[in-house]
C-alpha cells in the first residue's frame, strides 16, 4: 500500500515536472505574446497541480496537506487574475495579437 | 460591521489551521491581534459599502468545480500536444467577444476566472454584457462558443437566488 | 527521498527555460510573463524542498511566496500599463 502510493506520487511528480516543461518550451517557441500566455498557463494550472498533489499524497492527512491544499488554492486563485492583467495590459499598451486569418 | 466580524473570524480560522500552535497563550494573543488589524483595514478598503452576500449552495459549486476541474485536464492535454506536436496539431490563434449571461458581478467574475484558467483560452476584456477573449485554437473558441461554461455558471448563480 | 531531488532539478529546468524568454523578450510583458512563471515555480521548489530536507516550516514560505508573487506582478503591471511603449523595452 505504501509502496502503492510512493509509485503514484512519484508519478504524479514527475507528471507535473513533464507539463512545466511542455509549458516552458511553448512559451519559449510559440510565436507572440498573446499564445505565451497559454503554454504559461499549462504550468500554472495542472503542472502546479499535480505537483502539489504528489507532496499532498507523501503527507497524508495532516495539516502540511492543508497547507499544499492552501497553496494550490491560491495558485489557483491568482494565476488566472495575472494571466488576465498581463493581457489587458498588453491590449491597452496597444501590443496587438497576430491572428491566423 | 457584519463584514468586520466574518472576515475577523475566518481570518482566525486560518491563523489557526496555518500556525498549528493551539496552546500557546502569547502565539495566540498574537494571532487575534494580527486577525483584528487585518480585518480593520479590509473594512475600511471595502469601505461602507460592502458587497453583497449571497447564499452559498455548496453543493453546486462543488458539483462545478469537479466539473471544471476535468475541463482543465482536457484543455492541458490538448496545448501540451499542440506545443510538442507542432505539423499535426497546428496553431490557430484568435480572438472573439462572447456574450455571457450572468447577472451578478462575482458570478461573472468567476466566468472569465474560468475562462482564463482553462489553458488555451484567456480572458482579455470583461463588461456588463460580454467578454473578450483570446484562444489558442479555433476549436478552443468555438467550443466556448457553444456556452456549455457560460451555463454552468449562470445555474451555479441561479441556485442562489 | 530521489524523487523529491528528481522533482526538484526538474522545476530548476523549467526556472531556466523561462529565463531564456525572459531574456529574449520582445516585449516587455514577455518579460513580466516569464518573471511570474519564475514565481510561481519558485512556490513549487519552496514547497518541494521543504519535503526534501524534511521541514514542513518551508510550506508557510512558500505560501507567502505564492501571495507575494501574485501581488508584485500586479503591481509591475500598473507600471507598465501606464508607462512603457512595448515595443521599445529599451526604455525600461
Amino acid at each position: 500500500m505504501a509502496l502503492l502510493l510512493d509509485l503514484l506520487s512519484f508519478a504524479m511528480l514527475l507528471g507535473g515536472v513533464f507539463l512545466g516543461i511542455s509549458g516552458a518550451v511553448g512559451v519559449i517557441r510559440f510565436p507572440d505574446f498573446y499564445t505565451r500566455i497559454h503554454a504559461a498557463g499549462v504550468t500554472d494550472t495542472l503542472s502546479a497541480g499535480l505537483i502539489l498533489g504528489g507532496l499532498m499524497l507523501q503527507a497524508g492527512l495532516t495539516l502540511v496537506t492543508l497547507k499544499l491544499a492552501f497553496i494550490l488554492m491560491f495558485l489557483w486563485i491568482t494565476s488566472p487574475v495575472a494571466s488576465h492583467a498581463l493581457a489587458r495590459a498588453a491590449m491597452h499598451s496597444g501590443w496587438h495579437p497576430r491572428l491566423s486569418d | 460591521m457584519r463584514y468586520f466580524l466574518i472576515l475577523f473570524l475566518l481570518l482566525c480560522a486560518f491563523w489557526l489551521l496555518l500556525s498549528g500552535y493551539w496552546d500557546n497563550d502569547l502565539l495566540l494573543a498574537f494571532g487575534a491581534a494580527s486577525s483584528l488589524l487585518v480585518a480593520w483595514i479590509g473594512s475600511r478598503l471595502i469601505g461602507a459599502d460592502p458587497p453583497r452576500s449571497y447564499p452559498v449552495s455548496i453543493v453546486r459549486i462543488t458539483a462545478y468545480s469537479w466539473w471544471l476541474l476535468v475541463e482543465i485536464v482536457k484543455a492541458n492535454i490538448d496545448v501540451v500536444k499542440r506545443i510538442w506536436l507542432p505539423k499535426e496539431h497546428p496553431i490557430s490563434p484568435c480572438m472573439a467577444r462572447l456574450p455571457l449571461s450572468q447577472v451578478s458581478g462575482v458570478a461573472k467574475a468567476a466566468y472569465a476566472q474560468s475562462i482564463t484558467l482553462t489553458p488555451g483560452t484567456v480572458a482579455i476584456e470583461v463588461t456588463d454584457d460580454d467578454v473578450e477573449v483570446h484562444a489558442l485554437t479555433k476549436e478552443g473558441l468555438d467550443a466556448l462558443r457553444e456556452g456549455e461554461m457560460d451555463r454552468r455558471v449562470t445555474s451555479v448563480e441561479k441556485g442562489h437566488r | 527521498m530521489l524523487m523529491y531531488a528528481m522533482a526538484a532539478v526538474g522545476i530548476l529546468v523549467v526556472m531556466a527555460l523561462a529565463l531564456v524568454r525572459g531574456f529574449l523578450g520582445p516585449s516587455v510583458f514577455d518579460r513580466v510573463l516569464a518573471v511570474n512563471m519564475v514565481g510561481t515555480k519558485t512556490t513549487l521548489l519552496i514547497a518541494v524542498y521543504g519535503f526534501l530536507t524534511d521541514r514542513p516550516d518551508f510550506l508557510d514560505i512558500a505560501l507567502t511566496y505564492a501571495l507575494i508573487n501574485f501581488v508584485g506582478v500586479v503591481a509591475v503591471l500598473k507600471f507598465v500599463e501606464r508607462v512603457a511603449d512595448p515595443r521599445a523595452p529599451e526604455d525600461l
